[in-house]
């Protein structure tokens, strides 16, 4: 449905350098890089408040590059909400609804159906500087949603939130995509982007360095910049079952992993950090509770010491010191266990 | 203000409460002595006088008119002062505070050659009926000369103020340009902009030098006190001084109250 094409563009001492992306329609397509990686000024380029200096920008076949911002049905949610403080919340949810030809009974029934979806109708008639962060983000997102726009994009819109707040408008966001409407989402946490995205595209230094799905971008990361970019090689989706009272997370072919205490959502992600897994030549009885037994795969060196690669019916890479790999004796093609502790297994909800 | 503390005793600090105060001596003692020296009877005989009372009322409304039409103008100088970037823009903020520099009454010269008779402005003006030297179309013009740095300054502080991401979520919510600026930059930088209102209308009700060269008659207070002087000398001219400078008080005085009362209404913001 969006389609951008070799975008460039120099700003000052940065710029952005052949961008390119396909968002399809009903997508949450999320950009992904650290701050100055040129992200929001891809989104601004999209809604039209900047002009790119190259390339082209296509939304359902039409070139819109060189459109005006009012023409091109695309919402744009700012960081800091930008809600208007001198109109009340009422006034701000129909600010785009006011050159419009509907009829009044028809433009507060916009308002307010958009008001109650976004649970800000009993703030109606308050004003944006009595309003918590958290409503006033609700009042930002209705008040660009009320014209169905084809394209929401939402930049940092979690990063001034709580967790609690962040956990909310995260279900709220995912709510609102899962009705149908298209968004590009721009953040720096991972995590966000894992829990949210179809399609994550990571940005540094106003390029795409890799675009796909969170699998494909951090278990098949194709670049050591977005390989250390979470510095996670333990990457997995996996759906969550209850045995014994407790969640065991199943990737791989058919592997069970002891999660942390719950509770947890049906599906997901599971991450474990390579220093967390303890190699050894035999089991062992310890506090640990997941011990799989593998054959090492491969052995790198690294920068941060050597990584042991491990098919224990799922992928593993394990971070241990050369001295160790010595002293157990350690091949490739050996037999091997792997043991980590429940709880060092982090779980995102996706 | 901080209590008196051990650290304000500091000598110091009682310098500098030494040196304040000279300074508001300085401005209170001229006028207080003028105050003491007119009785209660000769400022109401002054009151009662035509001309004294025309020439107030005269320099009352010539200001606002002057304001408020040169305001048009100014406001949206203002706006693209505080938004845009344009080569040389260093030299327009210099012209803009050029009439604060300018000897006063050199500028009436100028602004006499200007819109006199003969002048291009002069004979446009005459043709719909408006003439400028000797009457009030003139002395508007000479106030607003002298006053327009005020107004453009205030209101282009105010346009500064209000952060350009609220006018960019504007436009993406479909509002044009000019919608923008009527209903998110305006309304939030009006204070400012009626501050410099007040400054602008006050400024020009003030002024001398520019307006009685451009338009000796009518006579505008200022006008009115010099003239009192120059033929009668200081206990003549001293009652109309008073009378002036309480008016010109009481009208700012209002005009700050009802500006308050502004700020009240859009509060927290």
């Amino acid at each position: 449905m969006l389609k951008i094409q070799n975008i460039s563009k120099q700003y000052g001492i940065f710029s952005i350098r052949d961008v390119s992306f396909t968002v399809k329609k009903g997508e949450y397509f999320i950009l992904l890089g650290v701050s100055g990686a040129g992200k929001s000024v891809v989104l601004e380029m999209i809604a039209g408040l900047i002009r790119p200096d190259a390339g082209n920008i296509l939304l359902e076949g039409r070139d819109i590059t060189h459109e005006k911002i009012q023409g091109r049905g695309i919402g744009l949610v700012f960081q800091d909400y930008a809600v208007f403080p001198h109109l009340t919340v009422r006034e701000n949810v129909g600010y785009s609804l006011r050159s419009s030809h509907l009829s009044h009974v028809q433009k507060k029934k916009m308002i307010r159906d958009v008001a109650v979806k976004m649970n800000i109708d009993h703030l109606l008639d308050r004003r944006p500087s009595t309003l918590s962060g958290g409503e006033q983000q609700r009042v930002a997102l209705a008040r660009t949603l009320v014209q169905n726009p084809e394209i929401l994009l939402l930049d940092e819109p979690l990063s001034s939130l709580d967790s609690k707040l962040r956990s909310d408008i995260r279900s709220l966001l995912r709510k609102i995509n899962r009705e149908g409407q298209t968004v590009i989402h721009v953040t720096h946490d991972y995590e966000e982007a894992i829990a949210l995205a179809d399609t994550i595209a990571v940005m540094n230094d106003g390029e795409i360095i890799q675009c796909g799905t969170p699998e494909e971008v951090f278990a098949h990361p194709r670049s050591e910049f977005v390989a250390h970019f979470i510095g996670i090689r333990n990457f997995y989706r996996a759906t969550v079952v209850t045995e014994d009272q407790w969640d065991m997370a199943v990737v791989g072919d058919n592997c069970r992993i002891r999660l942390g205490p719950g509770p947890h959502s049906a599906t997901g992600f599971v991450l474990i950090g390579s220093n967390d897994i303890i190699l050894s030549r035999t089991a062992f009885d310890s506090s640990a509770t997941n011990v799989f037994r593998g054959v090492v795969r491969e052995i790198v060196p690294t920068r941060s010491g050597m990584e042991v690669n491990v098919d224990a019916g799922f992928p593993l890479f394990a971070l241990i010191t050369a001295p160790s790999l010595e002293h157990l004796g350690i091949k490739e093609g050996s037999d091997i266990f792997v043991t980590f502790k429940a709880t060092s297994v982090r779980f995102i909800p996706a | 203000m901080k209590p008196l503390s051990s650290s304000s005793l500091q000598p110091f600090n009682l310098l500098l409460v030494f040196l304040g105060g000279l300074i508001l001596l300085f401005i209170m003692a001229p006028l207080a002595g003028m105050f003491l020296a007119t009785t209660p009877l000769q400022l109401f005989e002054t009151a009662r006088e035509t001309e004294v009372r025309d020439s107030i009322w005269l320099t009352i409304w010539v200001s606002v008119a002057g304001t408020m039409i040169f305001a048009l103008a100014a406001i949206p100088l203002a706006y693209i002062l505080a938004r845009k970037e344009f080569p040389l823009k260093k030299l327009v903020t210099g012209i803009i505070e050029l009439p604060i520099v300018i000897p006063h009454s050199a500028a009436g010269i100028a602004i006499l050659g200007f819109v006199s008779r003969d002048s291009v402005v002069g004979k446009i003006g005459s043709s719909i009926g408006l003439d400028f030297v000797g009457k009030p179309a003139g002395i508007a013009v000479a106030m607003a000369f002298v006053s327009l740095p005020f107004l453009i300054n205030a209101a282009r502080d105010g346009f500064a103020g209000v952060p350009v991401r609220l006018e960019k979520a504007a436009l993406t919510l479909g509002a044009s340009p000019a919608r923008t600026f009527f209903t998110i930059s305006l309304p939030l930088a009006w204070r400012n902009i009626v501050s410099g209102l007040i400054l602008m209308f006050a400024r020009g009700m003030s002024e001398f030098g520019a307006v009685i060269v451009v338009a000796y008659h009518p006579m505008v207070a200022p006008v009115l006190i010099y003239e009192r002087f120059g033929s009668f000398g200081l206990k003549y001219a001293r009652p109309a001084s008073v009378l002036f400078i309480l008016i010109s008080l009481v009208v700012f005085i209002i005009l700050r109250m009802l500006y308050q009362e502004k700020k009240e209404d859009h509060s927290g913001r």
